[in-house]
């Protein structure tokens, strides 16, 4: 009986726990910090360098939340998730956002009680050949042997791929990016496939990169983007504009480095943006200034893009897709009013 | 009457290093091509090997290894604390490495069976709240690190330290339990072992990381690091039961008898007479069995914890060190090398000193 008790008390306690829970904003705030989901072991996006600070698009993308939260951009815990761990974490409530390259899908975004939020890097999948092959397009490529990651879109595109081309293909499937340049620099199949934000990097590791070359044609799309719960919307709206603010200061010539003549403005997209003109804060349930803190704190979206992969680091990827829509990409920011 | 009996010496071809390379090495024409064959596989691999592990080597951190052709070990120079301590912040490592080295002496004066008595269980326990603390911090001044945030070799030791320890009485625990006449008792913990030894590890890895979160309530969550060390502290219990379920079927009926004529009841005949014997009969397979729970806490790869080899891969994406994998996993390969060798050696001496020739 008085174990019945006892378990009765604990089921209570926890049912009244669940009921309790306020919304993520309320409880990020009481805790202290963002818990956020980052991948770990991808150079750019998210992993950390040899002085064990986190670095990457997606990284630094979570830090402006974090800005946008506490005006700091340090407030932030970071679980490293696999493919495979990366949704059940964010629906048991380990996590708080998760920004690991994540391809936005119609099925995960119903099915796995989750939101996206807006895209912060448009990948697309393509194909990396060694220029012996003599192969000018992906549509050449009947019979070769395709070095694959597994467990991820990548394997299912590439098979689609072929298969709507009517192109016969052998799958070389290798569980490690590191892994999987060698064997293909060592000869083991004629082409590797990967997210185009990938090959980039891994033809730069390559002994002789000139060896080597990217076909035209990207055969999917890949649009990462951060995701919440299902159903906290207050939340995912700060996830949200707290990205978007990056690209909108982009689009409004706003850079860390001016971005204090900026206040002096008289632009009043740029007043209200930056919170001289009070509303935007409000509106969220945020600081006034958490615009202008993370334009100050992180930059912008071209800022970071160039920081992380951009053509002057390892990766070297073109801003592409990623420019804003003003200049061909496709990055666009509704207005902060 | 005198003998002169004049020593003859054995021709030369016989004795010394000549003599003991003519008896083992060309005794005779098989022998002498394999020997042949031999020689020169490890002269056509050993040396290249040589040559480029130590002579075209880099070592210096930071070095542009792309301009050699010999192994580039500055991937572990410049990256060896992350790959050793994970994400554990870098201003305070002596906290870790103090904590190591503990543990490492505790081990090493724990090997002399002459030093085991009371003093030595108390600094055990000692060495490992203080080693706790030290990793842990958050009080005495010091600065509090998150569990998450502890991996690499630290996270390696963590699993299999406490998962080794918590697994052996439980898995004594279970064997008892299977032997046991008691109904209930005996049905579960067959069915227990039955179970997880019928499922591998990677399987219970994924339930505990995967599965069981979406069991607990909203807004509960339990550190993946103690879901994975519980998942592995269940599966080592189940084989450890195994074996020593071999050990107690191995003693002699008599020995059950003669504890029964001196009076004794359940658990004085097992404490005192049974277990002492059917535990020594084990060591050799209980050490496989410690082993390989050591090495198979590298799967935690698959659930995203970062131990040795996750941190190790982890450094491998950077497009700087992509294509030097094989000296990073050299690298861990030793590490892991040096603890299991030291737990087969020790087991080997713990057996000499037993004298288990059954």
């Amino acid at each position: 009986m008085k174990l019945l008790k006892v378990l009765a008390v604990c089921i209570t306690v926890l049912a009244m726990a669940a009921l309790t829970m306020a919304g993520t904003l309320e409880d990020v705030k009481a805790k202290g910090f963002i818990q956020t989901g980052v991948n770990g072991s991808l150079f750019g996006f998210g992993k950390a360098d040899n002085k064990g600070v986190w670095k990457g698009l997606d990284v630094e993308c979570a830090r402006a939340v974090s800005v946008a939260v506490f005006g700091d951009p340090d407030k932030l815990k970071f679980t490293p998730l696999t493919a495979k761990t990366r949704f059940t974490a964010l629906q048991s409530g380990e996590i708080d956002m998760l920004f690991r390259n994540c391809t936005q899908t119609l099925s995960r975004d119903t099915a796995l009680g989750l939101d996206f939020g807006v895209v912060n890097y448009y990948d697309g999948q393509g194909f990396l050949i060694s220029k012996k092959l003599g192969v000018k397009s992906a549509t050449e490529l009947d019979g070769a042997t395709v070095c694959v990651l597994p467990g991820t879109t990548t394997e299912q595109n590439v098979a689609d791929y072929f298969r709507t081309n009517g192109m016969k293909m052998n799958p070389v499937v290798i569980e490690n990016t590191a892994e999987l340049a060698k064997a293909f620099f060592a000869g083991r199949c004629d082409c590797l496939t990967s997210d185009a934000s990938q090959l980039a990097g891994t033809r730069a590791v390559a002994p002789n990169p000139g060896d080597y070359m990217i076909l035209p044609e990207i055969i999917s799309e890949e649009p990462l983007a951060p995701a919440v719960r299902h159903g906290d919307n207050k939340w995912k709206d700060i996830v949200n504009y707290s990205v978007l603010a990056l690209i909108n200061a982009e689009y409004l010539g706003i850079t860390s480095k001016n971005v204090d003549q900026m206040l002096k403005s008289d632009n009043p997209k740029i007043k209200r943006f930056l919170g001289v003109t009070p509303g935007i804060g409000k509106a969220l349930g945020l600081d006034e200034k958490f615009a202008y803190n993370i334009v100050k704190l992180i930059g912008n979206y071209g800022e970071v893009f160039e920081r992380n992969v951009g053509v002057n680091t390892a990766l070297g990827i073109e801003r592409g897709l990623n420019a804003l829509w003003t200049e061909g990409g496709l990055m666009y920011s509704p207005p902060f009013k | 009457m005198e003998t002169n009996i004049e020593i003859v010496k054995p021709p030369i071809t016989n004795v010394g290093v000549i003599g003991w390379i003519r008896e083992n090495l060309f005794s005779s024409p098989l022998n002498t091509v394999l020997t042949i064959i031999i020689a020169s596989i490890l002269w056509f691999s050993v040396i290249p090997f040589l040559q480029w592990a130590l002579i075209d080597s880099y070592w210096l951190p930071d070095s542009n290894c792309k301009e050699t052709n010999g192994a580039c070990w500055s991937i572990i120079t410049s990256n060896y604390k992350v790959i050793l301590f994970g994400f554990y912040p870098q201003n305070i490592l002596w906290r870790p490495i103090t904590a190591i080295i503990m543990l490492v002496s505790l081990l090493i004066i724990s090997r002399n069976r002459n030093w085991w008595n009371a003093y030595l269980g108390y600094s055990w326990l000692a060495g490992l709240i203080i080693m706790g603390v030290l990793l842990k911090g958050g009080i005495l001044g010091l600065e509090a690190v998150d569990i998450e945030k502890w991996g690499g070799i630290i996270l390696t030791l963590l699993l299999s330290v406490f998962g080794l320890t918590a697994a052996y009485p439980l898995g004594i625990l279970l064997a008892l339990g299977r032997q046991s006449e008691m109904p209930v008792i005996k049905t579960f913990c067959v069915f227990y072992i039955e179970l997880i030894r019928g499922v591998p590890l990677i399987s219970l890895l994924f339930m505990s990381s995967v599965v069981f979160p979406l069991f607990l309530p909203e807004g509960m969550s339990i550190n993946a690091i103690l879901r994975a060390q519980v998942a592995i502290i269940m599966f080592t219990a189940a084989y450890i039961a195994e074996v020593v379920r071999g050990g107690l079927q191995g003693m002699n009926k008599g020995q059950f008898e003669a504890a029964d004529s001196l009076g004794l009841n359940y658990t004085q005949t097992m404490r005192l007479i049974i277990l002492p014997q059917a535990l020594k009969i084990v060591i050799p397979p209980s050490v496989s069995i410690l082993i390989s729970a050591f090495k198979d806490t590298s799967l935690v790869v698959i659930i995203g914890l970062y131990d040795l080899l996750k941190t190790t891969q982890s450094t491998l994406s950077d497009p700087k060190w992509m294509g030097f994998s094989a000296e990073a996993y050299i690298f861990i390969a030793l590490i892991y090398f040096i603890c299991c060798f030291f737990m087969s050696n020790y087991s080997r001496k713990l057996e000499k000193e037993l004298d288990t020739g059954l």
